[in-house]
């Protein structure tokens, strides 16, 4: 008797606890809807005057000029993307190797030291890797890479004005460098987490029948794993597209549209670390908040196009089996 | 008995709740202009040394200074780029400078060591218009008959951040090209016509430190203080003069202050044959009317002190003082604009 009642005591305990948990757990859920909503509400109504004054050609204006008050977002969303993906380009392939040898070829005594070194780069601070691009990369690139690539690639018919101008070591392709060594740690440890989880069984199946170690990442590992491996490079193209620091070391900071890599551009948020303290009248501050407010709609572009590729690809592999 | 203690002792503390919240009033806050903080972080300390009132000085850009003193958040605001008179007058404001610093024209040539290199004001606006692009180009070379020019591009390098330097340097552009003037106009951020930009004094030294043939702008005290290579710039009168504090003092007494402007001087192509072209004053705003007189007749205390003392702290850190004659008609402004709420002047 006395301990039935001791239970029940204690289930009612238990069931109050467990509804003050769902509580916190949802209204720290909806804190995080809140907090979002707050911030693209607050983006708008900061932006306002600025959507007022230019609209829609805001978009596509590649003017930047403080002193006749007129601004145009071409040239820093265009320096913001084609960073970024020159930053992938150079990182996917990359942190695909890493985490291919960490998880198939590599000896197992390096495993556990390679992977601590590459969770380590990811948690160097970005300003750090700014400095190191302005006052070491900087240099080395500009004295023996780009004349190499101004006197080899800058020649070239139709890729040769990409790739030609004066070698400052500086610009937008020194930018994309900097960031895809930024964001391989995140993209490799990511992938090589989720290349980890594939059972062994599948593996050890496919090398009995005679597959290669090629072909047994092709065929058996990446198909497992696509959805952890596309999510790790949307972290990497995240951290890319909002990155600051590092970027405003070495981009350049020129608000000129160049179709050459190696000339200075700008990118948003580097736009928005520059001009943000000392921007005076109306106008100039809500087309900086604009800007803000573009980079967190690209983000989102991006994020929704990921889930759409990934929806995409289960749906196509549902009508070949 | 014990309750006169009690008494006693309740006024005691009340005595001393007093004086704490006083000796907080009397402490000053200001925020604004990165350029002056500098000087302003030493007067600070000198100052509470000496008084034991201290001086709170936020430098986080003069845009964010006329931002906190419009919002009422600080005592004082300050700016490298003055507001003309028409501002001052609708925010209700009275400006005035308290130090004078040079912008100089930097380098990295080779072969060219600091000083050594002239440019007259058509060619440095046509070197940072883009026209001018290469270091051997005939124009450089008939000013500078004894240099040995290389065949190297020209690469502009200017601030990517608003900031005062630019503001100076783009209004003496502008003052003496009216292309320029046409094309890009001053102020503290500008559409470039050409080059790349560097974050900060900093930014920009690093940029023109490590691109071969690069040719920026800076602070005095940072090209000084870098030991960078800096250009002689021809005056108004014709004469090629070198950055050097006196050459800044030449120019700024040279200047005509206008009280009634708000001091609003931009000492650029001053005349006077030793006067270095590209020199400007950063300033403070304060409200003519004051809510607490208290604070506001601190404000001005601190400032008066500082120009009477402050001199030498100033030039050990570059920066040039004002001369005498200006700050005696600072401080007759202060006597005829700045008023408590009953209209009774804070400065006698």
């Amino acid at each position: 008797m006395k301990s039935t009642f001791l239970n029940q005591a204690r289930l009612k305990q238990q069931v109050w606890l467990d509804m003050m948990f769902r509580g916190l757990t949802r209204l720290s859920a909806f804190g995080v809807l809140a907090l979002l909503l707050a911030i693209i509400t607050s983006l708008v109504i900061g932006s306002m005057p600025a959507i007022e004054a230019f609209g829609f050609n805001f978009l596509v204006n590649p003017e930047w000029n403080p002193v006749t008050d007129e601004y145009g977002a071409l040239v820093p969303i265009v320096g913001t993307l084609v960073t970024s993906g020159i930053a992938l380009l150079i990182a996917i392939p990359v942190s695909f190797g890493i985490a291919i040898f960490l998880t198939e070829l590599s000896p197992a005594v390096l495993r556990r030291p390679l992977g601590i070194a590459i969770e380590l780069l990811a948690g160097i601070p970005s300003i750090i890797y700014g400095m190191w691009g302005l006052f070491v990369f900087a240099p080395l690139f500009a004295d023996h890479v780009e004349p190499w690539i101004n006197d080899n690639i800058g020649v070239l018919p139709v890729l040769g004005p990409f790739f030609s101008g004066p070698p400052m070591g500086i610009g937008i392709l020194t930018a994309g460098i900097i960031l895809a060594i930024m964001v391989i740690p995140f993209i490799a440890s990511v992938m090589r987490d989720v290349f980890e989880v594939v059972p062994p069984m599948l593996k050890e199946s496919a090398y009995g029948v005679g597959a290669t170690t090629w072909e047994v990442v092709m065929k058996v590992v990446l198909p497992y794993t696509r959805i952890g491996v596309v999510g790790g490079i949307m972290l990497g193209l995240g951290r890319a597209l909002g990155e600051t620091m590092a970027v405003t070391f070495v981009i350049g900071n020129a608000h000129e549209l160049s179709k050459s890599l190696l000339m200075p551009g700008n990118s948003i948020s580097s736009a928005l670390a520059n001009e943000f303290t000392e921007a005076v009248g109306e106008l100039y501050t809500a087309s900086l908040i604009e800007l803000g407010l573009i980079l967190f709609f690209i983000t989102f572009v991006v994020l929704s196009f990921a889930r759409l590729l990934l929806h995409k690809l289960g749906q196509r592999e549902g009508q070949v089996t | 008995m014990s309750k006169l203690n009690r008494i006693l002792s309740g006024l005691g503390l009340s005595l001393t709740l007093l004086g704490a919240t006083m000796a907080h009033a009397a402490d000053i806050t200001g925020a604004g202009a990165t350029f002056p903080y500098p000087v302003y972080a030493k007067w600070a300390e000198a100052y509470k040394n000496k008084t034991g009132i201290g001086m709170n000085y936020q430098s986080i850009g003069s845009g964010g200074g006329i931002k906190q003193i419009k919002a009422k958040t600080v005592d004082f605001g300050a700016t490298d780029a003055p507001l003309n008179a028409n501002e001052l007058g609708m925010l209700g404001m009275t400006q005035f400078p308290t130090v004078i610093g040079g912008v100089v024209p930097v380098l990295n040539v080779q072969g060219i060591a600091a000083g050594q290199l002239k440019l007259s004001s058509d060619t440095l606006v046509a070197i940072f218009m883009g026209k001018i692009t290469k270091w051997n180009d005939a124009k450089i070379a008939a000013e500078n008959k004894d240099l040995n020019l290389p065949d190297q591009a020209i690469t502009v390098v200017h601030r990517a951040d608003g900031s005062g330097t630019t503001h100076i340097f783009t209004s003496y552009l502008a003052a003496v090209s009216t292309e320029w003037m046409r094309e890009v106009g001053a102020g503290k951020a500008v559409k470039w016509p050409a080059g790349t930009g560097g974050k900060g004094n900093e930014g920009v030294a690093s940029y023109v430190q490590r691109i071969k043939g690069a040719i920026g702008y800076v602070e005095y005290a940072y090209a000084l203080q870098n030991k960078m290579t800096y250009a002689q710039l021809q005056n108004r009168d014709g004469r090629f003069v070198s950055p050097t504090a006196e050459s800044f003092k030449a120019a700024a007494g040279n200047a005509k202050w206008k009280a009634s402007e708000g001091f609003a001087e931009i000492l650029v192509n001053e005349p006077g044959a030793e006067s270095w072209p590209i020199v400007g004053a950063t300033f403070i705003l304060i409200y003519k009317n004051q809510d607490n007189a208290a604070v506001g007749a601190e404000v001005l205390k601190f400032f008066d002190w500082a120009y009477a003392n402050g001199d030498k702290l100033a030039a050990d850190l570059d920066y040039v003082p004002l001369p005498n004659n200006v700050t005696d008609m600072i401080r007759k402004t202060w006597k005829e604009q700045v008023k408590d709420s009953h209209g009774k002047a804070l400065w006698n």
